[in-house]
């Protein structure tokens, strides 16, 4: 998202769902759009149908790349080098929208520039697309009158994940494909209400509706509605929650950089990268309804650091694998069993509705939230979520028109909605960024944390399936969704596993060189020769014991689509880790 | 899908799906304090009559008997049932003793994309009000 902050002013979706189906060009990058936002794809279908033409860029030839007209099959991490040369093409074809960029960008000329340098030979040898299909590709975007980019976290958990967006920004402000309905740049959000987590300042450095936690005047603000001013400086992030320690960010020591407000107290030995300082780091963690036991990358790091706590309390709805570490569990109503509001990925803000009573003694997790600040002497006396979302709403410029009463009977509102009058926003930079102008960021290409090597030859990408979410702590709860999808599988290129002598449904052992791994082994030729491809939702096979903690720099992203592994066949126990 | 006959479904709960950022709207179709199924919302914009795989089984995950019903509070090791009073205590009393003797940095909370916006908003006003530290985060980066 910071990259779309930087750029646009604002890091959400610009579009709504529906206008992807009128769009008349749809680029769709390191989204596996079919299994991981089948409405999504319902609507890119619908498109299709209609006569609009379909861009993938993706490693994998994925469902959605097969019904591409052009799928562009990258070098893994070279997202960068692809979408410059796009956009060198655009400007060589006098494709650019110059209205456009005169009026409502600014740094052109900086990007300009740098493209009239880019060596076309060059971006070929990076990201292995020929030269043709890079300009079938950049001449369908550019000559399109309406044409939709969306991306999700094949661009995002890279090293280079803000830059990655930046440049698919630049693309659409390149060629006017933005500020108006049908066309702009659509981040599709993983999660249910990971928009709305956002938008609330569940966010190290952000207090609710992305106000910064370093400007006085907000910080005044909730002082004044909360009776306690916030702390001054940005908090830890999730990664450096959960490792210890801020995680390495592959271009080293300006890591801290963007972060100008030091850690008071002299606390900054956790925050060398590599240099795990327990003694000034997180000693309590209060966790709800995640589970980064199984989520997060390199696992067994993150274990360590869990035994490491004094204190862990976890709030779920069922025994995860972060909760059974747990000192104490609160068990919490599900969304079936509470009130309140779910922000979907086109900022629509909609109201779920308790419709039974929670199991045995759970409790929502507001009532343990409030119960919690009540013992520590803050009281939070409030008789509903409706009350909760009336204090968002005075404290939440874009959630201002934001209201229970608003929400029920309708189909939600899409912020920014400033007032009770106003009637919600479709999508974004109408007549203007959010930030003023659009700036053009110039990006280079930045090679991925981890390479291959002799001893791990191939590269890790991982992803969802359709069958099943995130950690699988609801879904393999299903026996349907179980009996459709019940083994962790990692795909292989059949070249690659007659090169060992592997067999489909053969038992195979991935290690990298954080930890290793079972899998049954799937010959698929959606994976490219060099790479290998699983899932992160079983816990009988934590593919993030292999993952690297190495993230972008500024949004902390880790870079889950690449890392080094060697394929071995598990056979017997011989040579097995005790 | 469940064999319940028509005039024993008490009603049809509006509500928003829970699994990915689409957001479908559906409807819990309940029978007393039991979700027994779920019907795809016709005129909502993003389902449009429609649900995928995920959407389609939730009755039988909001009802899974390994649903936590009670706290639980590690005793010699292990985890073991108290009441809402005790486990609140202990964990109010915990945060408090380390967030006094480290100071608040020593203290973090991960909120969630899976709970509600109110929900979030409460615990990061909990996190920087009342335990007094911005180390609060949750999963969009991963």
């Amino acid at each position: 998202m910071a990259g779309l902050a930087t750029t646009f002013g604002s890091g959400a979706m610009t579009n709504s769902i529906n206008e992807i189906e009128a769009a008349e060009v749809i680029l769709v990058s390191g989204s596996n759009t079919t299994e991981a936002h089948p409405q999504v794809a319902r609507r890119i279908y619908a498109a299709k149908d209609r006569g609009a033409k379909l861009i993938v860029i993706d490693p994998r030839r994925t469902a959605i790349a097969r019904l591409a007209d052009l799928h562009l099959a990258l070098k893994p991490g070279s997202d960068i080098p692809l979408i410059n040369g796009l956009m060198k093409v655009i400007l060589d074809e006098n494709l650019a929208d110059d209205l456009f960029i005169e009026l409502r960008t600014e740094n052109f000329f900086a990007l300009r520039d740098y493209l009239y340098r880019l060596d076309l030979a060059e971006v070929y040898r990076q990201t292995g697309v020929a030269p043709e299909e890079l300009r079938r590709a950049a001449l369908l975007y550019g000559r399109a009158g309406k044409a939709v980019i969306c991306y999700c976290l094949g661009v995002t958990q890279h090293v280079c994940g803000t830059a990655n967006v930046e440049v698919l920004a630049n693309l659409a402000m390149l060629t006017g494909n933005v500020e108006k309905e049908d066309a702009g740049v659509d981040p599709l959000r993983g999660q249910n209400n990971v928009q709305g987590a956002c938008d609330m300042g569940a966010l190290p450095g952000m207090l609710p509706g992305y106000q910064p936690v370093t400007d006085p005047e907000a910080r005044q603000r909730f002082a004044a509605a909360w009776g306690v001013e916030p702390p001054a400086w940005p908090g830890r992030t999730l990664l450096a929650m959960t490792h210890g320690r801020e995680p390495d960010s592959g271009d080293g020591p300006v890591s801290k950089s963007d972060s100008p407000a030091a850690k008071p107290g002299g606390a900054g030995g956790a925050d060398q990268p590599g240099q795990p300082d327990p003694a000034s780091g997180i000693r309590a963690l209060l966790i709800m309804g995640e589970n980064p036991l199984l989520s997060d990358p390199d696992l067994n790091g993150v274990a360590e650091n869990f035994r490491r706590l004094d204190f862990l309390a976890v709030s779920d709805i069922f025994l995860t694998e972060t909760a059974a570490q747990a000192d104490v569990v609160f068990p919490a109503a599900c969304f079936a069993e509470k009130d309140g509001c779910f922000t979907n990925t086109e900022r629509r803000v909609q109201l779920i509705s308790r419709a039974v009573a929670p199991p045995g003694q759970a409790k929502s997790d507001l009532e343990i939230i409030a119960a919690l600040s009540q013992q520590l002497g803050y009281p939070m006396d409030y008789q509903s979520a409706a009350e909760v979302m009336e204090e968002i709403a005075l404290l939440t410029p874009i959630y201002g028109g934001i209201y229970h009463d608003r929400l029920a009977g309708g189909w939600g509102l899409q912020w920014p909605c400033w007032d009770r009058q106003h009637p919600g926003t479709p999508y974004l930079h109408k007549y203007y960024f959010t930030r003023g102008r659009g700036r053009f960021a110039v990006a280079e290409h930045q090679p991925p944390a981890e390479s291959t090597d002799a001893d791990y030859p191939l590269l890790l990408n991982t992803g969802r399936v359709y069958h099943h979410y995130h950690t699988g702590s609801m879904t393999r709860h299903s026996a349907i969704l179980n009996r459709e999808c019940r083994h962790p599988l990692l795909q292989i290129n059949p070249a690659d596993a007659r090169a060992r002598q592997i067999a489909g449904g053969e038992a195979v052992r991935l290690i990298s060189r954080r930890g290793e791994v079972e899998f049954k082994a799937e010959l698929s030729q959606q994976v490219p020769p060099g790479m290998v491809y699983g899932n992160f939702h079983f816990a009988e096979a934590p593919i993030n014991q292999l993952t690297t903690t190495a993230s972008d720099r500024r949004a902390r992203c880790p870079e889950y689509k690449i890392c080094a592994v060697r394929l071995e066949k598990a056979g017997g126990d011989e040579g097995r880790r005790p | 899908m469940n064999a319940v006959p028509r005039d024993r479904v008490r009603e049809n709960v509006f509500t928003i799906c829970p699994y990915c950022g689409c957001g479908c709207g559906l409807y819990l179709r309940c029978e007393g304090d039991q979700v027994v199924g779920v019907l795809p919302s016709r005129h909502h914009p993003v389902s449009r009559g429609n649900l995928c795989v995920k959407g389609w089984q939730l009755p039988e995950v909001i009802q899974h008997p390994a649903r936590l019903t009670s706290p639980l509070r590690r005793k010699n090791g292990r985890l073991e049932p108290v009441s809402w009073d005790e486990a609140l205590a202990y964990c109010a009393a915990e945060l408090g003793r380390i967030g006094a003797e480290h100071g608040p940095e020593a203290l973090g909370v991960l909120a969630s994309a899976k709970c509600t916006c109110e929900e979030n908003y409460l615990l990061q006003k909990f996190a920087r009000a009342v335990l007094k530290t911005n180390n609060i985060d949750h999963c969009a980066r991963l």
